[in-house]
């Protein structure tokens, strides 16, 4: 009941436009920038499988933006942007006292904004998949694989967890902190530490532990970097959408230099990111539940 | 005699050092309207969000209808309408939408008849739908009253539910809530530091000064209770005043007569209420003022008040 009159809401607001027309913008461009680089890769290797999906691989032309990148980097701001002022709006409308006084369990609240947020989201990132796919098929007229479709629903469910775990980040802030404005600063400085700046503080601490360069330094990196679900994210989504990525661990150079090079079935590349995937579930639901206990205990006088 | 609907047994709320509410025990019988009086701070709201649950007491119980609302919240929140002090509306929706989604939180599917009125009720007819961000303070206090009416609910608690609306309104409002009394047996809470507005509908009063609960009972009981049998009339007459104090004072009954201004001060026995405006009209004076003093409610507050101090 809360999540349908959420969803509503989400749905009328000037924020919801403003979203989506950022989305669009932005993706459709990506992916336009993309098909123009991806006729050249095509014209080498026509006989790559998995064409499709460079798609949202490729960078537009001189710069490290792809697709995936794209949406790595928005995505925490679109669960920020549907989380960070839930609650403080119902008080600073002094709504909120009323709402609790109805026949409705708390955690119905907090439950039905988290999945109001998670659907608004979801509803967005799938239109988005889609029309990329559509200016994908017509501009390269390249048809997807079922293994293709398979990746891309599964990257489509691993990004949405991911954005869930920023929402359920900013539903937390709302609930904690009584000022929107405090919880929106508060949230996005986290996400400009925990995927901008992750990589380059990751790089720093490895290198004062171990020699930069050796196996040691960056098996360092990558077990620091796991603490960013930033980096989590992009380790799988490199996983599925790049079929030909054997292993997420260190390669050396002579170890790749033996490898057959091939491509991994879907399942074996799920297989390789599950551990990661769990992370974020077990993420998304730990935030959840600090933000859902934070809300039933709190005295509600505004 | 029936089961209390609410009842409150040694409630206290601390708030760090501050002692909101101290000890608290009040009962509240079905059917009554109960005014819960205090000045600012005197912890009534606090009391009242106990009793919601939506503000846990740090000892005592409380029960609603027999229910911990701490612990059944949802069967006791079926039950209580609730208008808290500061009533808010979602801006962008229409008076009418955001009671429709009130009654799809209470599961009544088709509330239209009963919005339309309610609205009527609380003379917001002509504004419903206009969306509730264009609402002065006063018409949403009075939509908040709607809203808690929604649920068809059997015991009110309202929040200052007369502090931001204009004389007339005030009036409407009371008179709603005696025929939710009258007509339809509701029980009501209803907390405010507006004495002379809201004396006049409460079958009892508390009054409430600094957590703690200095006195309870019906108006004429606590004013019976103050005056220890006797009452203080306030008399005014047209004319020599000089004289009416000498009269008065001749009477069986009229223990005491003072000068306040214009006024004359007849301390009596309550029996002697009756023979005072005969008298004096009798013995020549034109009668301009007559008013029992201390059953007045402003003044029973203001001495349980003074007397705490
Ligand atoms: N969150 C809080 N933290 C600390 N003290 C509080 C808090 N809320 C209320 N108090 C204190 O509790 C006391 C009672 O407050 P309460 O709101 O119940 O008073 P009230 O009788 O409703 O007053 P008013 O007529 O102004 O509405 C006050 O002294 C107030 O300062
Ligand atoms: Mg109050």
């Amino acid at each position: 009941m809360v999540a349908r009159k959420e969803i509503a809401d989400h749905l009328h607001s000037a924020r919801f436009f403003v979203v989506a027309a950022l989305l669009t913008v932005t993706g459709v461009a990506a992916v336009y920038a993309a098909g123009g680089r991806i006729r050249d890769v095509a014209s080498q290797a026509t006989d790559d499988p998995s064409l499709f999906l460079k798609l949202f691989t490729v960078a537009i032309e001189n710069t490290p933006f792809a697709f995936v990148n794209f949406v790595a980097l928005i995505g925490p701001l679109l669960g920020i942007a549907f989380g960070f002022d839930a609650v403080s709006s119902e008080r600073a409308q002094r709504t909120l006292p009323r709402l609790l006084a109805q026949p409705i369990h708390r955690d119905d609240v907090v439950n039905g904004k988290f999945a109001a947020g998670l659907a608004v989201i979801g509803m967005l990132l799938t239109a988005l998949m889609l029309l990329v796919a559509a200016v994908g098929v017509v501009r390269l007229g390249i048809v997807p694989r079922a293994e293709d479709v398979g990746r891309m629903l599964v990257y489509l469910v691993v990004s949405i967890v991911y954005i869930g775990v920023w929402l359920a980040f900013a539903l937390m802030l709302s609930i904690l902190l009584q000022r929107a404005a405090t919880a929106a600063l508060t949230a996005i400085g986290t996400w400009l530490v925990l995927s901008l700046l992750a990589a380059l503080i990751v790089q720093m601490v490895a290198g004062m532990f171990a020699e930069p360069g050796g196996v040691e330094n960056a098996g360092l990196q990558q077990a620091l970097g796991r603490a960013s679900p930033a980096i989590v994210y992009e380790e799988v989504t490199a996983a599925l959408l790049t079929p030909e990525l054997r292993t997420l661990g260190v390669i050396m150079p002579e170890q790749a230099f033996r490898a057959v090079p091939g491509q991994l079935p879907l399942g074996q590349s799920l297989l390789l990111v599950w551990p990661q995937l769990a992370g974020l579930v077990a993420l998304a639901a730990v935030v959840f539940a600090v933000a859902y206990i934070a809300f039933l205990r709190q005295e509600v006088r505004v | 005699m029936d089961a209390p609907v609410i009842s409150i047994e040694g409630l206290t709320k601390r708030y760090g050092q501050v002692e909101a509410v101290r000890e608290l025990d009040l009962e509240v019988r079905r059917g009554e309207v109960f005014g819960l009086l205090g000045p600012n701070g005197a912890g009534k709201t606090t009391t009242i969000l106990t009793l919601l649950g939506l503000s846990e007491p740090t000892s005592g119980t409380v029960r609603v209808l027999g229910l911990d609302p701490a612990r059944e919240a949802a069967k006791v929140k079926r039950q209580v309408g609730y208008v808290p002090d500061a009533v808010g509306f979602y801006p962008n929706l229409t008076a009418r939408q955001n009671l429709r989604y009130t009654a799809r939180l209470n599961g009544i599917a088709d509330a239209e008849d009963r919005i339309a009125e309610l609205l009527e009720q609380v003379g917001l007819a002509h504004a419903a739908d206009r969306r509730a961000g264009a609402y002065s303070r006063g018409m949403l206090q009075r939509l908040g009253i709607a809203d808690a009416l929604v649920k068809s609910p059997s015991v009110m608690i309202l929040d200052e539910p007369t502090i931001a609306i204009d004389p007339d309104g005030v009036r409407q409002v009371l008179a709603l809530i005696r025929e939710l009394r009258d007509q339809h047996q509701m029980t009501v809470l209803l907390s405010s530091h507006l004495l002379y507005q809201v004396q006049e509908v409460c079958d009892r009063v508390g009054i409430f000064v600094r957590g703690r609960l200095v006195a309870v009972g019906s108006v004429e009981e606590l004013a019976r209770r103050l005056a220890d049998g006797r009452t203080v009339l306030e008399v005014g007459v047209a004319g020599d005043a000089d004289a009416a104090a000498r009269r008065l004072a001749e009477l069986d009954g009229v223990k005491d007569v003072d000068r306040e201004g214009d006024l004359l001060l007849a301390v009596c026995e309550d029996e002697a209420r009756g023979r005072i405006a005969g008298a004096l009209t009798g013995a020549g004076h034109t009668l301009l003022h007559l008013r029992q003093r201390s059953s007045h409610l402003d003044e029973i507050y203001h001495r349980y008040f003074h007397e705490q101090n």
